[in-house]
C-alpha cells in the first residue's frame, strides 16, 4: 500500500531542487535529510518538489520540520511547490508555510528565484 | 498452632531398642493435643532449651493436666526462630526406666534438626494457601468485571442537538457502579447512574438485576419517581441483607430540553450554565432498603450550551496522598471553572488524576456521565442509532503503515455521501492520524491486536469510530505545537498528530469501557455537493 519515498536533487541556476516521490513519513527521514544536505552543498535556495508525493502524515511533517530546522541553522531559503490543496492547507495549519514559501507550481517557483 | 503426636508404649513388653519389632496392634497414635497460644506451657517450652520432663513440672496449665492424663512423660519442643512450631510427646520408655540425660540430649538434637524443616513446610503451606486465595479473588474479580462491562452501554446515544459522553473506570476490586441509557417509546431518553454497595460478584449481580428492573420500569412509567419507586419495591425482596443501591434516574425531553429526575440517595447532579454551576436537588432513600418509598422529582430546563454532570462517589470520595478527600465542593468548583464549551468529562477525569497523584491505586469505581445540550433547535428526538446508518465496519492489524488501508476503506465507504473534496481530504488525514495513534499508542504496535473502524452517517454528519485496546487511556488535550521551538531544536520535531486530528474534523470524542478505547471523528456533511 505504502509507496516508497525517493528523493533526487537537481541543480538550477539559482539553487537546487529536491524532487520527491512516494510517501513522506518517518521512514523518509534519512533519504530526505541526505537529499537536503546534497542540495545545500550548492549555494542558493532549496526548492522542494512535492508533485510526486501522494501522502504526508504527522511523522512526515516532523521530518519536514527537521529539514526546515537544518535550513534555518544555515539561514537558507526553502521553497516548495507541487502540493495539493489539502496539503497546502495542512502546511498553513501547521505554520510550515511561515518558514517555507509555497508556490502554486514549478513555473512560479522558478520565476521567484 | 502446635500439632503433636507420639507413639505410646505397648501394653505388652516389647524388646527395647528394636522398634521394627513392635507389633502394630500394640502401639497407637494418640490424638494431637494442641497447646493453646498463651498457655504457660508454651512459654516454658520456648525458654526450656530442650526436652521437658512432665512429671517434675509444676505449672498451672490445663494442657499439662491433659498431657499427663494421656500418659505423656517427656515433651520435646520444636523451636524455630524463637517460636514454638510443634512438640514431640513421648510416653514412658518401653523399659519403664526414666529418660536418661543421653536420651534427652539425643531427642533435643533431633528436635533442633527437625524444627527448621517444619518451619519451611509451614511457610510453604501458608504460601500455597495464600496463592490459592489470591487466585480465587482474581477469578471472582474477573467474573464481576465481565458482568459489569457486559451490561454497560456499548454505544453512547447520539441525538441531534445533544452530546452525551460517559466515562467508566473500574477499581481493581470492581465496585458496583453502573450507568445506562434507555430509549423511551415517546422519543425521550432515560439516563441512569447508580452504585451498588459492596464489591465483586455480589455487587455485579445486584447491578445486573437492578439494571433489568430499571429498563422494564422505565417503559411502564412515564415519571422518574414512579420508576424508582417501582424498582425499589421489586428490589427489596431480592437484594441480600445489608446491600442497597444508590441511583439517579433522569428523563430528558430532547425536543424541549426539559430534564426531570428522581434520586435514590445518589450524588446530586450539577449543571454548568452561563453563570457558573448549579446543584440540582431531589431526595429519596436508596433502592432495596425498605418497600413503599416515595421519591422527589425535580425539573430543569437545559438551555443550549448547558452541561449536566452526573457522577459516582468514586470521584468525590477519592483521596490524595495526604489523605485529603476530593469532595463535592472541589468537584463543583472544577465544573464551574471549565469554559462552557470545554470537554467537561475529560477535564474532570484529568483533574481527579492530578489530585490523586500518578500511579495511585483507584479506591472505587469512577463513573461520569455528561449530558450537554448543544443546540436548542427543535430537532427530531429519534436516537442516533435509529437514524444513523453504518456504511462500513472493518478491522486492521496493528502494523505500521496500515493507516493507509483504513484511509482507503473509509474513502470508499463515504463515496456515496458526495462530501466536498476538501472535507473528504481532511477526514482522510484525521482517520490516518487516529488509526496511527491506535496502532502505535493504543495497541502498542502489537500486530495480533486489531484496530476496529466503523463508518456511520446520518443526515447531518459522518462519524468514523476508531477503537483500540488502549483501555481507559484518555485522549490528551491537543496543544498547538510550538514550531519556533522545534525549528530552533529546543523541542522534538514530532507531536503533530492530535493537533492535526482536531483541526481536520468538526468534533473529536473519546470514550472507553475500561478495555476498549474509542475515538469518534465527526465531520459535518454541510457543504456536500
Amino acid at each position: 500500500m505504502e509507496s516508497v519515498f525517493e528523493a533526487t536533487v537537481t541543480r538550477t541556476d539559482e539553487g537546487s531542487v529536491v524532487v520527491m516521490s512516494g510517501t513522506v513519513n518517518r521512514a523518509a527521514k534519512q533519504d530526505l535529510e541526505t537529499a537536503y544536505e546534497e542540495a545545500a552543498a550548492n549555494p542558493g535556495r532549496v526548492l522542494m518538489d512535492f508533485r510526486g508525493v501522494d501522502y504526508i502524515n504527522s511523522t512526515g511533517i516532523a521530518v519536514i520540520v527537521g529539514v526546515l530546522a537544518m535550513a534555518r541553522a544555515e539561514d537558507r531559503e526553502v521553497g516548495a511547490f507541487g502540493l495539493t490543496e489539502h496539503y497546502r492547507e495542512v502546511f498553513n495549519i501547521t505554520r510550515l508555510s511561515d518558514f517555507m514559501t509555497i508556490y502554486d507550481d514549478e513555473t512560479a517557483a522558478v520565476a521567484a528565484g | 498452632m502446635v500439632q503433636l503426636m507420639r507413639r505410646r508404649r505397648a501394653e505388652e513388653e516389647t524388646p527395647v531398642g528394636d522398634e521394627t519389632q513392635i507389633p502394630e496392634s500394640n502401639t497407637r497414635l494418640i490424638e494431637a493435643i494442641p497447646i493453646p497460644v498463651g498457655d504457660p506451657l508454651e512459654t516454658l517450652l520456648v525458654t526450656s532449651g530442650g526436652p521437658v520432663v512432665l512429671r517434675d513440672l509444676e505449672l498451672e496449665s490445663e494442657t499439662v493436666d491433659t498431657l499427663r492424663e494421656a500418659g505423656v512423660e517427656l515433651i520435646v519442643p520444636l523451636i524455630g526462630q524463637g517460636e514454638l512450631l510443634g512438640a514431640l510427646y513421648l510416653g514412658p520408655r518401653l523399659s519403664d526406666q526414666p529418660y536418661s540425660t543421653d536420651d534427652r540430649r539425643l531427642l533435643g538434637s533431633l528436635a533442633s534438626q527437625v524444627a527448621p524443616a517444619m518451619k519451611v513446610a509451614q511457610l510453604v503451606r501458608e504460601q500455597q494457601a495464600e496463592a490459592k486465595e489470591r487466585e480465587r479473588i482474581h477469578q471472582e474479580l474477573q467474573v464481576a468485571a465481565l458482568i459489569q462491562q457486559t451490561l454497560l452501554p456499548k454505544e453512547l446515544p447520539a441525538i441531534a442537538g445533544w452530546q452525551v459522553d460517559a466515562f467508566y473506570r473500574p477499581a481493581r476490586a470492581v465496585g458496583g457502579d453502573f450507568y445506562d441509557f434507555i430509549a423511551l417509546e415517546d422519543g425521550r431518553l432515560g439516563v441512569v447512574i447508580g452504585d451498588v454497595t459492596d464489591k465483586g460478584v455480589p455487587a455485579a449481580l445486584v447491578m445486573a438485576t437492578c439494571r433489568s428492573m430499571l429498563r422494564a420500569a422505565a417503559q411502564r412509567h412515564s415519571s422518574p419517581s414512579a420508576v424508582l419507586a417501582d424498582v425499589n419495591d421489586g428490589l427489596v425482596p431480592e437484594i441480600p441483607p445489608a446491600m442497597f443501591v444508590t441511583c439517579l434516574y433522569a428523563i430528558i425531553d430532547t425536543d424541549a430540553g426539559e430534564v426531570v429526575f428522581a434520586n435514590a440517595g445518589h450524588n446530586l447532579p450539577y449543571v454548568r450554565h452561563d453563570g457558573g454551576v448549579l446543584e440540582l436537588r431531589a431526595t429519596g432513600m436508596p433502592l432495596g432498603l425498605m418497600p413503599g418509598m416515595g421519591y422527589d422529582e425535580t425539573k430543569y430546563e437545559m438551555a443550549a450550551g448547558e452541561v449536566m454532570v452526573l457522577t459516582s462517589d468514586g470521584i468525590t470520595e477519592a483521596h490524595n496522598a495526604e489523605g485529603e478527600m476530593y469532595g463535592f465542593a472541589r468537584l463543583m468548583d472544577r465544573v464551574a471553572r471549565r469554559p462552557i464549551n470545554d470537554d467537561v468529562l475529560n477535564a474532570v477525569v484529568a483533574e481527579l488524576e492530578a489530585f490523586t497523584g500518578e500511579g495511585a491505586e483507584q479506591e472505587d469505581d469512577i463513573t461520569l456521565v455528561v449530558v450537554k445540550r448543544t443546540s436548542s433547535a427543535q430537532m427530531s428526538a429519534e436516537t442516533f442509532e435509529d437514524r444513523r446508518q453504518t456504511l462500513a465496519k472493518f478491522a486492521i492489524p496493528s502494523e505500521e503503515g496500515n493507516e493507509r488501508i483504513a484511509i482507503a476503506k473509509v474513502t470508499a465507504a463515504v463515496d456515496e455521501l458526495d462530501l466536498e473534496p476538501a472535507r473528504l481530504e481532511r477526514l482522510k488525514t484525521a482517520v490516518g492520524e487516529t488509526v496511527m495513534n491506535a496502532i502505535e499508542h493504543g495497541n502498542q504496535n502489537r500486530s495480533e491486536l486489531d484496530v476496529d473502524v466503523q463508518v456511520c452517517a446520518n443526515d447531518e454528519s459522518v462519524s468514523v469510530l476508531v477503537s483500540d485496546r488502549g483501555g481507559d487511556r484518555l485522549i490528551p488535550e491537543a496543544t498547538v505545537p510550538d514550531l519556533d521551538a522545534k525549528l530552533a531544536g529546543n523541542q522534538t520535531p514530532r507531536g503533530w498528530g492530535l493537533f492535526l486530528i482536531e483541526k481536520m474534523v468538526d468534533e473529536v470524542r473519546s470514550t472507553s469501557d475500561g478495555t476498549t478505547h474509542t475515538i469518534e471523528l465527526v465531520m459535518n456533511r454541510e457543504g456536500a455537493s
